[in-house]
């Protein structure tokens, strides 16, 4: 592999700009997290379908390809190939945004995580503060759907969408500065190399009040008011069809991987694991569908919160306990 | 020094502002608060938890119901009036087709009215196949109910495992009467066939399984945390309320008051069996799906008694003609159905036709108390409230 020292003397010497360089190789890594998430979507989507039939007692898809698995495919062709639907008295700017908008917060998130010993985009020093702040950009994104969808299902998906990020925010945040006191850095990497001894174990409290609040954060069950089709149809989502509803579903499901990226990396020793150091990814690609696997599994077996609720297991419930949890590590560690 | 002089300045504006903006509050709302408004939804009827053809008009408050104006009649289909233009018999599918969930209840309650008035004798065996195809009836019934309800709860899980054992109750069904879902299985004086080969023996042995898995289901949906949580204390109402609004069923029976038909007025040969009605006393959301929950396993009691004390025999009535012509007179007779008490009024001329038959179902009766207790509570909530007082359009509109 090149190092970046030998690309600059290699783009030197054929007179590249560098500022050509820096572009392309922002392009090519772009690209390949790009195609890493779409292969993880389809995956994850195909496990979805397989992982909830496996509960329900059915199959799931078996038609197309092998055991089903270009369903995805397929329903892209067919979401690409739907008619563009446009709502009488819709806000057609906020309209056409708010996709674009949730799947690209969802997406940026990724570019800090470290799947492997030096493999992540970007390494920032504080790259624990950038992945849990960025995807509060996808609240704005929800919002232009709800009001831009001029639906009233819609509005109140999004209005609720609104009220739960935000307030699951807060202690989701506050969860985690267990680990960064432990590790002494909001850099990922470092808190990965920083587990000798997984922080799920260390930070109990912490894992527990960071998953709660990470199933709030990326509307899965039993948190999806937004979209509660009981009483609200699909939520935000409501007026959208084709290729537009797909980047919803894209954005669903990078949150996820984003998520359980996330969760892998803070509490669960990221793509450390017996064997070399060559073995990461796949230890952590195993802890990936571990995590996505409860996620799943909790989403096909409990019911929903009412909003009300919502609101007091997040701010009566989970904030306290963050902070709780905040004190009992400083009090350790000053011990 | 500039700076700090200008600073003053915009905050002095702003004061000026915002004291000009509440005196115009003031002057045109008599108040300082945010103006908020209540927003109109229109609830169905294409709403995927509108359980058929429910339109209601909610007034929404934020999350809050102010008022609900439900609408009725997108499944009206003149069912009274075509019973004067068919004979006794020819109305008989038309029952089916009214509470569809509960498809040989509603045979059975017409049925029984009409044999009332034509003073016709049934064959004991066909009395208990009656009572075993009916509670199996309710059973199903039952289980689409909690299984609605785990789904305006949010879980999609449960739906699958009732309808896997309802799949059961509709397979029995159609060895029995070859229909799944519209029987027309019941006939004045008696029931169509009798049972295939082994038909009993596959009843009993659906019941000992259900026997076990539905203590699986409860302990997935009733005992959850969050499904208890949603549904505790939410719209309950008092016995008072209940026999008021005219609730009936298993909807009044958890509000605590002890109203049967099987019970209060005995027919078939209920009396024989021996049953609990299911009473229970908060009469609030839960109450109402732990009834239902209670009451499939009384309905497996009671067949577990009917398939043991079943006689060989006849299952319809000897000399029955082609046409029942009842003589000139009317009578009333009704029978606990899965929602409730439904009566069948009909008064005869003395013709192949009824000159009239008035239909009572519970679920016009049932659905009606829901502007009542739904208003105060959360949207969310309203649509599980109108979920557990399980009406069914068919019959609702008729």
């Amino acid at each position: 592999m090149l190092t970046s020292v030998e690309l600059v003397e290699f783009a030197a010497k054929n007179g590249i700009p560098i500022w050509a360089l820096d572009a392309s190789i922002a392009l090519v890594l772009a690209l390949a997290v790009f195609s890493l998430c779409g292969l993880g979507v389809i995956v994850l989507v195909y496990m979805e379908r397989k992982v909830s039939a496996d509960i329900q007692l059915r199959l799931g898809p078996t038609h197309v390809g092998p055991r089903g698995s270009l369903q995805l495919i397929a329903d892209m062709i067919k979401l690409l190939s739907k008619e563009d639907v446009f709502p009488k008295h819709a806000d057609r700017w906020l309209f056409r945004l708010a996709p674009a908008l949730v799947f690209i917060a969802a997406f940026v998130g990724l570019m800090v995580i470290p799947i492997g010993p030096r493999l992540v985009v970007q390494d920032l020093s504080v790259g624990l503060l950038y992945v849990l702040a960025i995807p509060s950009i996808a609240v704005a994104g929800l919002i232009m759907a709800g009001f831009g969808s001029y639906n009233k299902y819609a509005m109140m998906g999004g209005l609720r969408a609104a009220a739960q990020m935000v307030s699951y925010e807060v202690p989701r945040a506050l969860s985690v500065i267990g680990i960064v006191m432990l590790a002494g850095s909001a850099k990922l990497s470092t808190i990965v190399d920083a587990q000798g001894f997984w922080y799920i174990f260390l930070q109990p409290i912490g894992f527990m009040v960071f998953l709660v609040s990470t199933l709030a954060e990326i509307n899965r069950v039993p948190f999806d008011m937004p979209e509660a089709e009981s009483e609200l149809v699909h939520g935000y989502s409501t007026e959208y069809s084709g290729m537009r509803y797909a980047f919803f579903l894209f954005g669903e499901y990078i949150a996820l991987i984003s998520a359980a990226a996330l969760t892998v990396v803070l509490f669960l020793g990221g793509w450390h694991g017996p064997g070399p150091e060559l073995l990461g990814p796949i230890w952590f690609a195993i802890k990936f569908f571990g995590v996505v696997f409860v996620i799943m599994w909790v989403r096909w077996t409990l019911p929903r919160f009412r909003i009300d609720q919502v609101m007091d297991l997040g701010w009566k419930v989970l904030l306290p306990l963050a902070l709780l949890n905040i004190l009992i590590t400083g009090i350790v560690m000053s011990i | 020094m500039d700076k700090l002089e200008q600073l003053k300045t915009t905050r002095a504006d702003l004061d000026d502002l915002s004291a000009e903006f509440s005196s115009n509050e003031e002057s045109e709302e008599g108040s300082k608060d945010i103006k908020t408004d209540v927003l109109t939804i229109n609830f169905g009827p294409q709403h995927p938890s509108a359980h058929g053809v429910f339109r209601g008009v909610f007034e929404v408050d934020g999350e809050i119901i102010v008022g609900i104006e439900p609408h009725i009649g997108y499944l009206h289909r003149c069912f009274e009036k075509i019973a004067e233009h068919r004979t006794y018999t020819q109305f008989i599918p038309f029952t089916d087709r009214m509470d569809y969930l509960s498809s040989m209840l509603n045979n059975w309650g017409y049925v029984i009215s009409v044999e009332k008035l034509a003073d016709v004798a049934v064959p004991e065996r066909a009395e208990y196949l009656r009572v075993i195809v009916g509670e199996l009836n309710r059973i199903a019934s039952h289980l689409v109910f909690l299984s609605t309800a785990a789904i305006e709860a949010g879980a999609l899980t449960p739906y699958f495992y009732y309808f896997d054992e309802r799949e059961r109750i509709l397979w029995l069904f159609e060895q029995l009467c070859g229909a799944r879902f519209t029987y027309n299985y019941m006939r004045v004086g008696g029931v169509r066939v009798d049972t295939p080969d082994g038909w009993l023996d596959d009843v009993l042995a659906f019941t000992e399984r259900l026997e076990k898995t539905m203590v699986d289901y409860d302990k997935l949906l009733l005992g959850n945390y969050i499904f208890k949580k949603r549904m505790k204390g939410v719209a309950p109402f008092s016995a008072e309320q209940a026999l008021d609004w005219g609730l009936t069923g298993p909807s009044l029976r958890a509000s605590g008051v002890n109203y049967d038909v099987r019970k209060a007025d005995p027919y078939s040969v209920y009396p024989r069996i021996d049953f609990d009605a299911v009473v229970l006393y908060n009469g609030d959301n839960l109450d109402r799906v732990i009834a239902r929950s209670q009451e499939i396993i009384q309905s497996i009691n009671i067949i577990k008694q009917a398939v043991a004390q079943i006689p060989d025999g006849r299952v319809y009535s000897p000399g029955m003609p082609r046409y029942v012509t009842p003589p000139p007179g009317e009578a009333y007779a009704h029978i606990e159905s899965s929602r409730g008490d439904l009566g069948f009024y009909i008064i005869s001329d003395g013709s192949p036709k009824p000159y009239r038959v008035k239909i009572q179902g519970p679920s016009f009766g049932n659905l009606q108390v829901l502007p009542a207790i739904a208003t105060g509570s959360f949207f969310s909530d309203a649509v599980l409230i109108f979920g557990t007082l399980d009406a069914v359009f068919g019959e609702v509109d008729r």
